[in-house]
């Protein structure tokens, strides 16, 4: 992946979610009180450190068994996600790193700070990665991930989703988002999803059942597609 | 109405979920088991990475230490933040762009780095800005990743005439400033109260 050395857009805030959002409760005393002081971008912002060489593991992309013993799987519905990273011009987002984490059938983390009353799955650790082709397409295997109980406050339940990390060819494309599935109700009721003001940002975090992709006795596949920011328009049509 | 066989529908594929034009996917918060996806050994997944991806390069020489802590309102000390690092080498470049990861500690929050002393960059137009570290915090609690720099005091000459500094209100620049400490250098985050960081839209 080369640098794109290139001015990125502004972010548009209007699809993002909010800062304060009280009904997630987290956010209250964690959410910055000034402005953001707005900066030009630097070389600092238009450039990225560059992932593409690195040596992933041949399991790394595949969770169902990337944790397991050999000849053993996790439990659940097995499941491909695909998609394509773009940048907002609609450019291939190529070498793109992505690590994705979530919970394990039950809706149980493998980590020391989740307590809940679902077991752990000896045969799911929960993490992955992948690297975008030269198009910009992306895979990784899983299996679905429970919705699950969290404190918040209420009678609270995250909606089953996958965590995406990515990085662009820009730090300033720098993405932590969540993927939810297709017909889940938790989607409408989720104080995190619903902290995007935005009905149709929303939509864009919900992957779609895609039966071309699914694979006969085998796996279902989801697609996601994901939009990271820029480049600059005025930038962009110069070149 | 869906008027498509069912050989034709069994067989579909999913339309995009993107939208039109296209607008940047919506960040979602890191969440509390941010590690898991992170920083997996760090929290005892063993045996997925055989090393965590704690920075982008070996560094032969990594003379300074940052250490700190970052707080949420009412003064309490956050325990469950991951932050990234991004900064030239020391002679300016980001072709050896330095790039690392670490979270605060479970238990005491406190976090750390060892690098270099980032070099002086431009802007497209020239100006000289003073060095500095980006650093990206996500967390449960941030529904986006928050950007605010580590700056350093012994470059006051240059953060005088910065002119990215000069768009920071006087009163919160120091908010940005290393502080020496034991040979190395602290930097707390505020992420609110009377001593707020300063965090940055670029």
């Amino acid at each position: 992946m080369e640098n794109s050395n290139q001015s990125i857009s502004k972010r548009n805030y209007a699809t993002q979610p909010k800062a304060n959002y009280p009904d997630y409760r987290s956010t209250v005393l964690r959410h910055q009180k000034h402005e953001l002081v707005v900066l030009p971008q630097s070389i600092a912002d238009m450039t990225s450190p560059v992932f593409g060489h690195m040596s992933l593991g041949d399991k790394d992309h595949d969770l169902i068994i990337n944790y397991a013993p050999t000849g053993k799987s996790a439990i659940g519905e097995r499941i491909s996600v695909f998609g394509k990273v773009l940048d907002e011009s609609g450019r291939p987002v190529s070498n793109a790193l992505i690590e994705v984490w979530q919970a394990n059938a039950g809706g149980r983390y493998r980590h020391k700070n989740d307590s809940y009353l679902a077991p752990l799955d000896p045969n799911f650790g929960g993490c992955g990665r992948c690297l975008t082709d030269s198009d910009g397409n992306y895979s990784f295997r899983t299996i679905k991930p429970g919705p699950y109980p969290w404190p918040n406050g209420g009678n609270d339940w995250r909606p089953a989703h996958i965590h995406f990390s990515i990085f662009g060819q820009a730090f300033a494309q720098r993405l932590i988002t969540q993927m939810y599935f297709e017909g889940d109700p938790h989607v409408e009721i989720c104080p995190i999803v619903q902290s995007i003001g935005d009905a149709r940002a929303i939509e864009q975090l919900v992957a779609r059942l895609d039966m071309a992709q699914s694979v006969p006795m085998d796996l279902r596949a989801y697609r996601f597609d994901i939009v990271l920011r820029g480049p600059n328009a005025t930038m962009f049509e110069n070149n | 109405m869906d008027m498509d066989s069912l050989d034709i529908r069994r067989t579909r594929p999913a339309k995009s979920n993107l939208i039109t034009p296209l607008r940047e996917t919506a960040s979602q918060t890191a969440g509390p088991y941010v590690h898991i996806g992170c920083l997996p050994n760090s929290v005892g997944v063993k045996g997925i990475y055989s090393n965590d991806l704690i920075s982008n390069r070996l560094l032969a020489d990594a003379p300074i230490t940052i250490s700190g802590k970052v707080f949420e309102g009412e003064g309490i000390v956050c325990r469950d933040m991951m932050l990234e690092f991004w900064q030239a080498d020391e002679r300016g470049s980001y072709d050896n762009g330095i790039w690392q990861r670490t979270s605060t500690n479970l238990e005491t929050g406190l976090f750390s780095i060892k690098t270099q002393m980032p070099g002086k960059i431009s802007t497209a137009e020239g100006c000289v800005l003073a060095p500095f570290i980006s650093v990206w915090i996500t967390a449960r609690g941030l529904n986006l990743g928050i950007l605010t720099r580590i700056y350093f005091p012994e470059h006051e000459n240059v953060i005088t005439q910065d002119p990215h500094m000069a768009l920071v209100p006087e009163s919160r620049r120091s908010t940005l400033l290393a502080q020496p400490l034991d040979g190395g250098y602290r930097f707390d985050i505020h992420l609110q109260g009377a001593a707020e960081t300063v965090f940055f839209d670029v």
